[in-house]
């Protein structure tokens, strides 16, 4: 059994336009100790799932509406809140993408910090501080003694992520999810940042779901690949059958228009027409079809399901066979 | 070899960062801080660094939205260093920009219409019904349609309003755009559409640009030469193909091997860079770099290097790569 099975999620906000579907009929397992990525655009509903997973969902628009979510022996979607408090930071980390507003500005980053490991008892209050240092120098920041006394604001960005991250960390859970945790920064930062991602999970031995738009940080973290668009899975599979087999016309698109350092400069990046659909007047069919270049009449008609290419490779087009 | 359209020497940009109980300054907060560089008719210059390296203050000096504290602009042959506002005006039709953020590039309580008719207005040029020709005609060229001018920013979307702010960009058939992190805010499959645009744009009316991001390969693909900055400094500077490939600064080549590469394949191990940028408040002795260079030697704290020579059309300034004497 997978440590973290999600199966046919789907979450709903309630809008004054009516009733949105942010996540639509998502299923994808994360196995102990693996890299998963959810990777898609902005609105595809890629965040929402995780603050499902979280239930961290915003209140009251937000609900689950349908699916499961296993952890371990549980199904998160049924748990009362004390009960998933006790999951929460304690054997699921999670790290956002902006790190500013992810730490609270008034509180010293020594009393974040060892928040959590106080409520989930995983120190005690007289050692809890030499292991909050500790963390701070896992994570790679200079000085902890200092920093622990220090505001979110007297930190650079990449620090303060660094920070997020020994937080998320705190009660060495079995799962992280980290939620863009490098697109604000520089590259040479994201670089130090993936690379003490992958170390501490190497050494923890933690899975980690990486959420992220950058398709470079997918195929360089990633075992596993769920690919989202518009709210649905469009294809999933190992990161090789994601970028060497890419089987719906979104994920061939995407990569088609990425500009690589050896593509000839000036030349023409692939492109993707149009625009996502808007949530409220989703097309009855296939969510891409509007800017599919493979379209068939059919497509408009009735939406594709996920389809099992091979082994895990599975993808939601009705015409990948012909393609 | 063609005259330069632009051509920067020496320009510094100094702000002073005012503190105590007086707002006195005392020190400077040294944005920009000595460059130099040359922009022909129809080349792009591409300009990367990380956040903080002076990237947009040096296209916003150069657009002279700021007063340069040193140095020279000459644009087309006229120095623009120290234009008084009213004589900026003319040159606004010769140097315009486009921002990161459409959204907050665009008035929201003004038509797409007005937008886009604002320059000829503040420039005096045509009748009423001209302008709604031009109007017409620019959201043609960037991929909009007509009945776009009587709507409002909003009610498009982040790839939509970035095409607006490039209509309005070329609306006055200018010679140089300053591009600042033009797609950075835009999901890939609308920054492809954009760029593709851009180099269009260019080829159809022979525009020069400046284009300015922190990605590297959005960077190396619009561009004919790259230059990169790091604390206020340009520190290399070649083709875009040289760059790339044979990027001989130890933080060029740094940055080049932390981008995240789409590939599989090639799980590299990278030599991952230390600590964060300095502040240009209070920069490091001798060489800027040298605090998290992984070759930095004893002469490279001691002696600041200047921009020199490597080959043809390729400048480095690090004392370990110049050519030997």
């Amino acid at each position: 059994m997978a440590l973290l099975e999600v199966a046919q999620l789907a979450t709903e906000f309630a809008t004054d336009e009516g009733v949105v579907r942010a996540v639509d009929d998502v299923s994808f397992d994360v196995e102990a100790g693996a890299t998963v990525g959810i990777v898609g655009e902005s609105g595809c509903g890629k965040s929402v799932t995780a603050l499902s997973i979280m239930r961290l969902l915003p209140q009251p628009a937000g609900r689950i509406a349908g699916g499961s979510i296993r952890f371990q022996d549980h199904d998160l979607t049924t748990l009362s809140l004390p009960e998933m408090g006790q999951i929460r930071g304690r054997k699921i980390g999670m790290v956002f993408q902006e790190p500013m507003t992810a730490l609270n500005p008034v509180h010293t980053i020594g009393r974040q910090l060892t928040e959590g490991m106080l409520l989930h008892k995983a120190c005690g209050p007289r050692d809890v501080l030499r292991a909050a240092a500790n963390l701070l120098d896992r994570v790679g920041i200079p000085s902890p003694d200092i920093r622990l006394g220090e505001y979110p604001h007297q930190l650079s960005g990449g620090m303060r992520q660094r920070v997020v991250i020994a937080m998320a960390l705190s009660c060495r859970p079995d799962l992280l999810i980290a939620d863009e945790p490098t697109t604000a920064l520089d590259v040479t930062i994201q670089a130090q940042i993936l690379e003490l991602i992958k170390d501490l999970q190497a050494e923890m031995g933690m899975a980690v779901v990486m959420i992220t738009h950058d398709l470079g940080v997918i195929a360089e973290t990633c075992d596993q690949v769920v690919v989202m668009y518009a709210g649905k899975v469009a294809e999933c599979g190992s990161v090789f059958d994601i970028f060497d087999r890419p089987a719906h016309p979104y994920t061939r698109g995407l990569l088609d228009s990425i500009p690589r350092l050896d593509t000839i400069p000036k030349s023409r990046l692939g492109v993707i027409e149009g625009m996502v659909p808007g949530l409220l007047d989703l097309p009855a069919g296939c969510r891409f079809e509007n800017r599919c270049p493979f379209v068939v009449p059919a497509c408009g008609e009735q939406a594709p399901s996920l389809a099992q290419i091979e082994g895990q490779h599975s993808v939601a087009c009705s015409r990948w066979q012909q393609l | 070899m063609t005259t330069p359209l632009l051509e920067v020497r020496g320009l510094e940009m100094h702000f002073p960062v005012k503190e105590g109980l007086l707002l006195r300054s005392r020190i400077f907060n040294r944005a920009v801080d000595g460059v130099s560089l040359q922009i022909k008719p129809g080349e792009t210059l591409g300009l990367v660094g990380e956040s903080g390296c002076g990237k947009s203050t040096l296209g916003r000096c150069i657009a002279r939205l700021y007063q340069p504290t040193a140095g020279s602009i000459v644009f087309n042959g006229r120095d623009i260093t120290r234009l008084k506002p009213r004589e900026l005006r003319p040159l606004r039709q010769d140097i315009q920009m486009v921002f990161q953020d459409p959204m907050e590039s665009l008035n929201a309580r003004h038509t797409v219409g007005d937008i886009l008719e604002e320059p000829f207005i503040v420039q005096r040029l045509h009748s009423p019904a001209e302008r709604r020709q031009r109007v017409a005609e620019l959201l043609n060229i960037v991929g909009l349609p007509a009945r776009s001018a009587s709507r409002y920013p909003f009610e498009f979307s982040g790839g939509q309003r970035q095409r607006i702010g490039i209509a309005r960009a070329i609306a006055l058939n200018p010679k140089l755009i300053i591009c600042d992190e033009p797609v950075s805010a835009l999901d890939v499959s609308i920054q492809s559409q954009i760029l593709n645009l851009l180099i269009e744009l260019q080829q159809e009316f022979g525009l020069s640009y400046l284009f300015i991001a922190h990605d590297l390969a959005v960077v190396k693909h619009v561009s004919d030469r790259v230059a990169v900055m790091y604390l206020g400094k340009i520190i290399e500077t070649a083709d875009s193909d040289t760059i790339y490939r044979a990027a001989r600064h130890p933080y060029t080549k740094s940055l080049i091997e932390a981008i995240p590469v789409p590939d599989p394949h090639r799980k590299i191990s990278r030599q991952v860079l230390s600590g964060d940028v300095p502040s240009p408040i209070n920069p490091p002795h001798g060489c800027a770099f040298h605090p998290r260079c992984p070759e930095a030697q004893d002469q490279c704290r001691q002696k600041a290097p200047t921009l020199q020579a490597l080959s043809e059309g390729h400048w480095g300034s690090c004392h370990l790569i110049y050519p030997p004497v």
